[in-house]
Formats: C-alpha cells, sequence, structure tokens
C-alpha cells in the first residue's frame, strides 16, 4: 500500500481550477496531515471477481427461485387478524380448509396474536366474489373458533392491478436507469455515466438476488426501498465521479491508477460517514418501525451497504477498464474562439 | 476571507426557518375527537336547533362535550377522549333519529389550531389511511361495455334512419369494438348513405370500403370514446359520492384515476362488508305518464312529490337504462334553464309511442333508491339499533308532454337550482356503467394508531442517533449540522402541512430515511474543509473552499436522487407516493438548511474573526 503523501503526486497549481482557487499561499504550504492514500485498485480485479460472483449467483437465484412477489403483484387477498390468546396457525390452516379455500399461506405477523392468512384468487369463486374473499375468511375464521378475531388490516389487489404494478415498477425501473444515465453523461462524461449504471445495475440485482435467496416477501415498499437504493448509491458514485473528474483536472503527475486511488482515498472518510448515518436510521426504522416496514428497511440496508462497496469499488473499476484519461476530461476549449479563421 | 453572510442572506435563513416554525405548528397541537352532523341529502339542514338536540341528549347522557359550533352546514362537537366518542356516538344518533329528516353522525377529528395560525392558513398534515385507519377501494369502471353499448344503440338507430330515408341496406353490423359496418347493394345507395348518415352523425369517421360488397365503415372517433368514456365515469363518480355520504364519513375522497378508474377513501370505517353493500347498490329510474283522474285504483300507484302525492300509471313508459345522458342547458328562446335527456333509440320509439297520443297529460320521473334506515327496538329491556334496508321512492319530476317525445327532448319551466338537481337525479339514477372492485384496503383503527406511534420512534431514535454521532464526530460544526438538521425536519414537516401533502407510513419511512441522508451535504462539506486544513489552508480559506467546492457536487448527487423520486412518484400508488413525496420535499429542504443554514451558523461563529483553530 502506498503511502504517499498527497503533494508528492499531485500537482495542485492547476490553471484549469483556476478561478475557485481563493487562497493561493494557503495550497503551498506543506501539509500538516496528508491523506493516507490507499491503493484500492491494487484489489481491483479480487473486487470485480467478488462483484461478477455476487451478480452471477443473483441471478441464478433470481431465475431459480424468482422473487417472493407479494401480494401487491401477484393479486390475491391478505387478512391480519388479532386473537385473544395466542394462535394455532396449524388449526386456522384446518379451518381455512374446512372453509373450502385453497392454497392458503397462514403465519404469525411479530406476536403469537397475531395471524397474516394471504390467499390467491380462487378459481372456484367469480370476480365479485374473489374481492369479497377477506370478508368471507374473517367470517370463516370467527365462526369456526368462538374466540373473538378482531381485523387489524385486509387487502385484496385485483390481477389486472397487480399485474399493472409489476410492468409499473420494472419500467420505472428501467427509466430511472436511463434518466440518471443520460444525465450524468451529460454533466461527466459517457464512461462516468457507463460506470454509474453499471453500479446502479449491480447493486439492484444483488440485492434482488438477496430478497430471492432468504425468500423474502417483494411488494410495493420494497420496490420503493430499490429505487431508493438506486438514488443512494447514485449519490455515492456520483460523490466519487466528481472527486476523480476533479483530480483528473488537477494533478498533473501520476497514471490513471493513482489519480483513482488518490480520489477514492480522499472521499472515503465522507462515504463512510454518510453510510454509517443511513444505516443508522435504517436499523433505527428495522427494529422500531413495526412489521410493515421491515422489508422496506431491510432492502435499504442491504442496498446501502451493497452500494457504498460498489461506489468505491464497481464505478471506478469500470472507468479503469474503460481506460479512462485526463483527454476524457480535458475542458473543452470553444472552437474558433481565439483560432484565426482560414477564409478562402 | 471573512466568511461573513451579508445580511439579506441571513435574513433569508431566518425568514425561511421562522415561517417553517408557523407552518408546522399546527402539527403539535393534537386534534380534539369529534362527532359531525349533516343531513343525508341537500333537502335537511344543519341548525342551531339540531345543535341543541345534540348538546341536550350528550348532557343527559352524562357525556362531557365542549365547542359546538356550526361549520359549512355541519354540526360539529368535540368530546374529551375516544371512549366518550364511541358512547357518544350511539347517544347522538338515537336523538337525531327522532328528529324529523334523516341526519348522517360521523366520528372525525377536530384540529386544535390557534385561531392566529389558522388565519395564516397553517393547517397540521394529513393523515393517510395507514395512520388513520379506514378502508381504501379501487373501482374499475368497465368502459368497454359502456361502448358496446352506445355502438348497439347506434346500430338499432342507423337501421332507423336508413329505413326513414329509403334507403335499402343489405345488413348492419359491428365487426369490431366501436366500429359498424353497413352493406349495401349497389355504389349509389350506399354512396347516399353516407351523405346522409355523414349529416346525422358526428360522431362517426366513415370510410367507403369494396369488399364483395358496397359498404360503408363507420368508426367512432377517438374524441367520441373519450366523451362517452368519461361521461360514464363521472356519472359513477356522482352515484359513488352519493352512496357514500349515506355511510357518515367526515372526510371521504372519491376521485377518478386514470382512464377508468376511481379511488374511493374511506377514513375510520372499519367493516368493509358494509362499506361495499352501501356502495354497490345502484339507483333506478322510471318515467310513468300520471294517471287520468278517472282511472281504477288497481292501475295507479301514489308516490311522494315534493311532499304532495302524485298518482301515476302502473305501467312503465320507459326504464332508467334507456337514458343515455341528462344535462342542463338553456332554452334558446327563453334562455331559461331546462334539463336535456337523451334516450337511446328503443327508449326514444317507446317514449314517442306513449307520448304521441297523450299530448297535455303529464309524465313522471320516479327516482328509486335503496337506503337503510335505523330503528330502534326494545330487545330483553334494552334498546337496540337495528339497521333495515327500504326502497325509497319518489317523484322527481311531473311535466306536461307538449310533443311527441322522441330520443331526444328537454324538460323547461324549471329554477336554475332545480335544473341541476334534476340532471344529477336523472344521470344517477339512469343505469350507471358497470363497476367492480380493483383493490381494496382495510386498516383498522388499532393499527393506524400504532404506525404513528412506531414511526413517532423510528424518527426520534433515528434523529437522536444521528445528532449524537454528528457532534461527536464533527464537534463545533458538527453542533451546526444538527441545527440544520433539526431545521430541515421542521421545514419539511412545514411544507408538507402547507401543500396539503397527506402523511402515510412509507412517508415516515421517508423522513427517516432524508434524516439519514440529509445529513450527507454536510459530510461533504465538512470533509472537504478537514481536508483543506490537512492540505496547510487558513481555517477561514478552508471553510470557504469546503462549502464552495462541495456545493456542485452536492447538487449533482441530489438531483440525481430527486431524478429517482420523481419517477417514483409517478409509478406509485397512495402510500409509495408518499414516500416519494416526503424524500423529494426533503431533499430541496435539506439542500436549503445543509448548505446556506449551516454556512450561515458556521459564519455567525467563526466568520469575520482571526481563526487559529476549527473545532471540526
Amino acid at each position: 500500500m502506498a503511502e504517499n503523501s498527497m503533494s508528492d503526486n499531485a500537482s495542485l497549481n492547476n490553471p484549469a481550477n483556476g478561478g475557485a482557487e481563493t487562497d493561493q499561499e494557503a495550497w503551498r504550504r506543506t501539509p500538516k496531515k496528508p491523506v493516507k492514500i490507499i491503493d484500492f485498485m491494487k484489489y481491483r480485479k479480487i473486487a470485480a471477481s467478488i462483484s461478477l460472483l455476487l451478480v452471477i449467483a443473483s441471478a441464478i437465484s433470481l431465475g431459480i427461485n424468482q422473487l417472493e412477489w407479494g401480494l401487491d403483484f401477484t393479486g390475491g387477498t391478505l387478512v391480519e387478524v388479532v386473537y385473544e390468546q395466542a394462535a394455532d396457525p396449524e388449526e386456522i390452516r384446518r379451518q381455512l380448509d374446512n372453509a373450502g379455500y385453497d392454497g392458503h399461506v397462514v403465519q404469525y405477523f411479530g406476536s403469537e396474536r397475531d395471524v397474516l392468512v394471504r390467499m390467491p384468487p380462487q378459481k372456484a369463486l367469480d370476480a365479485a366474489q374473489n374481492a369479497r374473499l377477506g370478508d368471507s375468511i374473517i367470517d370463516a375464521l370467527r365462526t369456526a373458533t368462538n374466540a373473538d378475531v378482531s381485523l387489524r388490516r385486509s387487502e385484496f389487489v385485483g390481477p389486472a392491478v397487480g399485474e399493472e404494478l409489476a410492468n409499473q415498477g420494472g419500467l420505472g425501473m428501467l427509466t430511472a436507469l436511463a434518466l440518471v444515465m443520460l444525465y450524468i453523461a451529460f454533466r461527466f462524461q459517457l464512461k462516468f455515466a457507463f460506470g454509474a449504471v453499471v453500479a446502479l445495475f449491480h447493486d439492484v440485482v444483488i440485492t434482488l438476488g438477496i430478497f430471492s435467496i432468504a425468500r423474502w416477501d417483494f411488494d410495493l415498499t420494497v420496490l420503493a426501498a430499490l429505487l431508493a437504493v438506486i438514488g443512494y448509491s447514485l449519490n455515492d458514485t456520483i460523490v466519487v465521479s466528481d472527486r476523480i473528474r476533479e483530480n483528473f483536472r488537477k494533478v498533473r503527475k501520476g497514471n490513471s491508477f493513482e489519480v483513482i486511488n488518490l480520489s477514492l482515498s480522499q472521499t472515503l472518510g465522507r462515504t463512510i460517514v454518510t453510510s454509517l448515518t443511513t444505516l443508522l436510521v435504517l436499523f433505527a426504522l428495522f427494529f422500531l418501525g413495526g412489521e410493515l416496514i421491515r422489508g422496506f428497511a431491510i432492502g435499504l440496508i442491504i442496498g446501502v451497504g451493497v452500494g457504498t462497496y460498489s461506489s468505491i469499488y464497481v464505478a471506478a473499476n469500470v472507468l479503469v477498464a474503460l481506460n479512462i484519461s485526463k483527454e476524457d476530461l480535458a475542458i473543452p476549449i470553444k472552437e474558433g474562439a481565439e483560432d484565426p479563421d482560414l477564409v478562402v | 476571507m471573512i466568511n461573513k453572510y451579508p445580511i439579506w442572506k441571513n435574513l433569508i435563513v431566518v425568514g425561511a426557518l421562522a415561517l417553517g416554525l408557523i407552518y408546522a405548528m399546527p402539527n403539535i397541537y393534537p386534534p380534539d375527537y369529534a362527532l359531525q352532523v349533516s343531513g343525508e341529502s341537500g333537502g335537511v339542514e344543519v341548525t342551531e336547533r339540531t345543535l341543541r338536540t345534540v348538546k341536550k341528549s350528550l348532557d343527559d347522557a352524562g357525556l362531557s362535550h365542549f365547542n359546538p359550533e356550526i361549520i359549512d352546514g355541519k354540526a360539529q362537537i368535540r368530546l374529551p377522549d375516544d371512549d366518550t366518542q364511541i358512547k357518544a356516538l350511539a347517544v347522538v344518533e338515537r336523538a337525531v333519529h327522532d328528529l324529523p329528516g334523516d341526519y348522517v353522525v360521523a366520528m372525525n377529528t377536530a384540529p386544535t389550531t390557534p385561531d392566529w395560525l389558522a388565519n395564516l392558513s397553517a393547517e397540521p398534515m394529513k393523515y393517510g389511511l395507514d395512520l388513520r385507519g379506514g378502508v381504501h377501494f379501487l373501482l374499475e369502471v368497465n368502459t368497454a361495455k359502456v361502448i358496446s353499448d352506445r355502438i348497439d344503440t347506434l346500430e338499432t338507430d342507423v337501421k332507423r334512419k336508413l329505413r326513414e330515408g329509403k334507403l335499402r341496406y343489405k345488413t348492419v353490423s359491428s365487426p369490431a369494438p366501436r366500429v359498424l359496418k353497413a352493406e349495401f347493394t349497389s355504389e349509389d345507395v350506399r354512396d347516399e348513405a353516407r351523405t346522409l348518415l355523414a349529416s346525422q352523425y358526428r360522431e362517426f369517421e366513415m370510410l367507403s370500403v369494396d369488399d364483395g360488397l358496397p359498404a360503408i365503415t363507420m368508426t367512432l372517433t377517438s374524441a367520441m370514446v373519450d366523451e362517452i368514456e368519461d361521461f360514464a365515469i363521472s356519472q359513477n363518480i356522482q352515484t359513488t359520492r352519493n352512496r357514500v355520504n349515506e355511510l357518515g364519513v367526515s372526510e371521504p375522497l372519491v376521485q377518478r384515476l386514470g382512464r377508468n378508474r376511481i379511488v374511493v377513501d374511506l377514513p375510520g370505517v372499519q367493516d368493509p362488508a358494509i362499506a361495499k353493500n352501501i356502495l354497490g347498490k345502484v339507483a333506478t329510474l322510471e318515467f310513468r305518464m300520471e294517471a287520468q283522474p278517472n282511472a281504477p285504483r288497481s292501475t295507479t300507484l301514489g308516490f311522494d312529490y315534493e311532499g304532495r302525492t302524485a298518482n301515476l300509471e302502473r305501467k312503465i313508459v320507459v326504464r332508467g337504462d334507456r337514458v343515455i345522458d341528462a344535462k342542463v342547458g338553456f332554452d334558446p328562446e327563453t334562455s331559461l334553464p331546462q334539463v336535456n335527456i337523451t334516450l337511446d333509440s328503443e327508449g326514444g320509439e317507446l317514449m314517442h309511442r306513449a307520448t304521441r297520443n297523450n299530448i297535455g297529460r303529464r309524465l313522471g320521473v320516479v327516482f328509486i333508491e335503496t337506503k337503510t334506515r335505523d330503528s330502534y327496538q326494545m330487545i330483553d329491556g334494552v334498546e337496540v339499533k337495528i339497521q333495515k334496508p327500504y326502497v325509497e321512492k319518489r317523484v322527481i319530476s311531473l311535466a306536461t308532454v307538449q310533443a311527441a317525445l322522441g330520443v331526444q327532448f328537454r324538460i323547461t319551466g324549471l329554477q336554475a337550482g332545480e335544473a341541476r338537481d334534476l340532471a344529477l337525479l336523472l344521470r344517477a339514477g339512469a343505469l350507471a356503467a358497470e363497476m367492480f372492485i380493483a383493490e381494496e384496503r382495510t386498516v383498522g383503527a388499532s393499527l393506524g394508531q400504532e404506525n404513528i406511534e412506531l414511526g413517532a420512534i423510528s424518527v426520534t431514535v433515528g434523529l437522536g442517533l444521528v445528532l449524537l454521532f454528528m457532534l461527536v464526530y464533527f464537534k463545533v460544526f458538527g453542533i451546526a449540522a444538527n441545527i440544520a438538521l433539526v431545521a430541515n425536519l421542521v421545514l419539511l414537516i412545514a411544507v408538507m402541512s402547507s401543500i396539503g401533502a397527506t402523511l402515510t407510513l412509507p412517508g415516515i419511512a421517508g423522513i427517516v430515511l432524508t434524516v439519514g441522508m440529509a445529513v450527507d451535504a454536510n459530510v461533504l462539506i465538512f470533509s472537504r474543509i478537514r481536508e483543506e486544513i490537512a492540505n496547510g489552508m487558513s481555517p477561514q480559506g478552508a471553510i470557504n473552499a469546503g462549502f464552495e467546492r462541495a456545493f456542485v457536487t452536492i447538487f449533482d448527487a441530489n438531483l440525481t436522487t430527486l431524478i429517482v423520486a420523481v419517477i417514483l412518484y409517478s409509478i406509485g400508488t397512495g402510500p409509495v407516493k408518499g414516500f416519494a413525496i416526503t424524500l423529494s420535499i426533503g431533499i430541496l429542504t435539506s439542500m436549503f438548511t445543509a448548505i446556506m443554514g449551516t454556512r450561515a451558523i458556521i459564519n455567525l461563529i467563526y466568520g469575520g474573526r482571526n481563526v487559529k483553530k476549527l473545532a471540526i
């Protein structure tokens, strides 16, 4: 690991950046606390292999297990009820079987008194009856037991709505990726845009993969979390890209490896601190926010974790792979501004 | 480098914060539990007398109450707690039951915003159904059926027009949705028919074709399709609103969503089954001739007509499902309001047959509705409320037939208000387009309350952790960031309250996330300042450079996140939209507080003097 102080390989007197430099004298003073440069790029191949492995594993799991689509996307009925005493899911399943329902899933939700019943659309019933399934389930449970069953919430999603939401979700995700790529290409440069999108893709696929492997429910709130992950990971990637761009323009000596290492080292503190504050609130949400918001919190915790890693390794790695160089980031000189004209 | 903000910048920061505090403030006053009494239909008015009855019933039952008032034609009375509210509901329902007219009593919450805030139109945030409890429906209107019904009507109509024009057609049929095809034996007849039909129907795009037989294909224009669909949906919305009023919900929401859906939000409703029963009811119409004075009793029926009895014939001329449209218009000659009624062709035929020999007699329109009535019965010595459905039939119009009526006719001699009400009733009673439930979500009140509490705890703990971390990590600068973070939360709440955004559970999650991410801007700035100091820059120079250089990064990073939030808003439904809204507003407010707000504080602490060392 190279431990160079910044002034060793960085020439800080760049005319291209002159406007922002207000305190030239101070810049030339010997630094007191040099930034410790970590040779991130030394491990770039290992990092790339790990990322690739994770993405492939996620893709395989998504292919085989698929996602545990929640009610929002599959359509169907969900009822959450509270019993006065601890309930026995086995007994509830039997009651529902007796009432003639198919394909139901019964599970505890938060406590042993709190039970969640999920049911796919019933083939034996018509559309109107399916829409009233929630009411019938509660009635069935009330008649089967003498215990007091009270309704906490019930949801019914028709088949058309579910399909639409899934399509909209996918479309939204793609639109987000496309728009973001455009913006970065416009504000930075195409290679950065490519790096950012690869990083986002990496984060989204791995987060989805973990949901698939763990068989966690994927509902609308998790989709929202995933889009928030895109936003967050992007934020991180842009901060790093911004510094890489700045250093490419400012630092005269050093190859792209060194410039990227320098940039990553400089932003490392910020990357870790921001991830930490975000994770702090997410864990607060995970432990205290209740069952309904847990999936959302998990999605974001994973996404922020993966996103932090990807902003260091994935985006920068793509830049190296694309041979990013000073020329890519030269500030364009306006054509014809100073050159003499050639007239026939 | 002196790092002093000009006065106007400081004023902006202070001003924004002051406004934020004012508009966020209504949220700290918890609302009162209350009951709301309103008339079930427009005719029943809530008066001081109603209010006195309500007060007296509560006094008699020994339930404490305060601040009775009449707001927008509804009586409202506040109660000390939720327990009293439930008891009071039963008491008040019983009391207004004995009053003439039908009243609806609903539980609601009344804001306790002090007058000076209310005068600035500062209001507390609205809570979504997942926080208040209630039922949400997404109803889908079968517009395809509406269009195909219209095509069927037009088919009969076109055939009749051709017959009347003595133009021989081979067939008139509908080979595809929205399309009619008429086949003829010769091209001459076809061309003549096309001229005739084109003059009569502006709703079609016509095309002469020749596949075997000379023919015309007539396709409904997309403008016409939109018009028919819009009409069907607004009619269903109207019907749904009428039903919802019956449910006794204090702030219901009935709104069109997209092309063919209607959102119905019923806060506070706990039993989705009852809501569905009431929403599912349809009103109908019947047109009947007024009975002749000497008609035998067995052939007549008496109906209520504005308090009197109107005797109409038993025989129905036309039913409401034949009504295509009923609109308020103006008589071109007298410019008095009138109601224009359009029937389908079969209805027109029936109407014509019934009226051509009855000019001078009166035609009545009967409005039929299924309602529920509360009654009270003594069962085992206890008075019990019983809800019974009953059918209400009343005459809403009795007008003299001036000519043989057909597909289109009008009811004249009305006052402006009367015309509007009548058109509304006619539309509500005409067979509404078929509707089914596409989505339903019910949240129990206890779960809603729990969600609010869990959300509040999450925000508090999350905020506390971040504040602590920033203080330890950035010291004095951490204090500045913390003040900015709290200010950001205040501004976020103020903006949400003043634009009337709805707070949902995912919205709270968005606030929590904003708390965690908003400090990022400050972290970027402070890290940069530390770096510049490490590079040997003077403290004042480092502060300035840190803010200046981090700005572009913060701007780019936040703008891209904002793009994502906007996409999330556009694809999301209810609760997810709530998340997108808080996230977007949070991004905007945090940029202001983290950049301008923190700078103002830092300038206040360090600016304009000789600083040797920064506590960062």
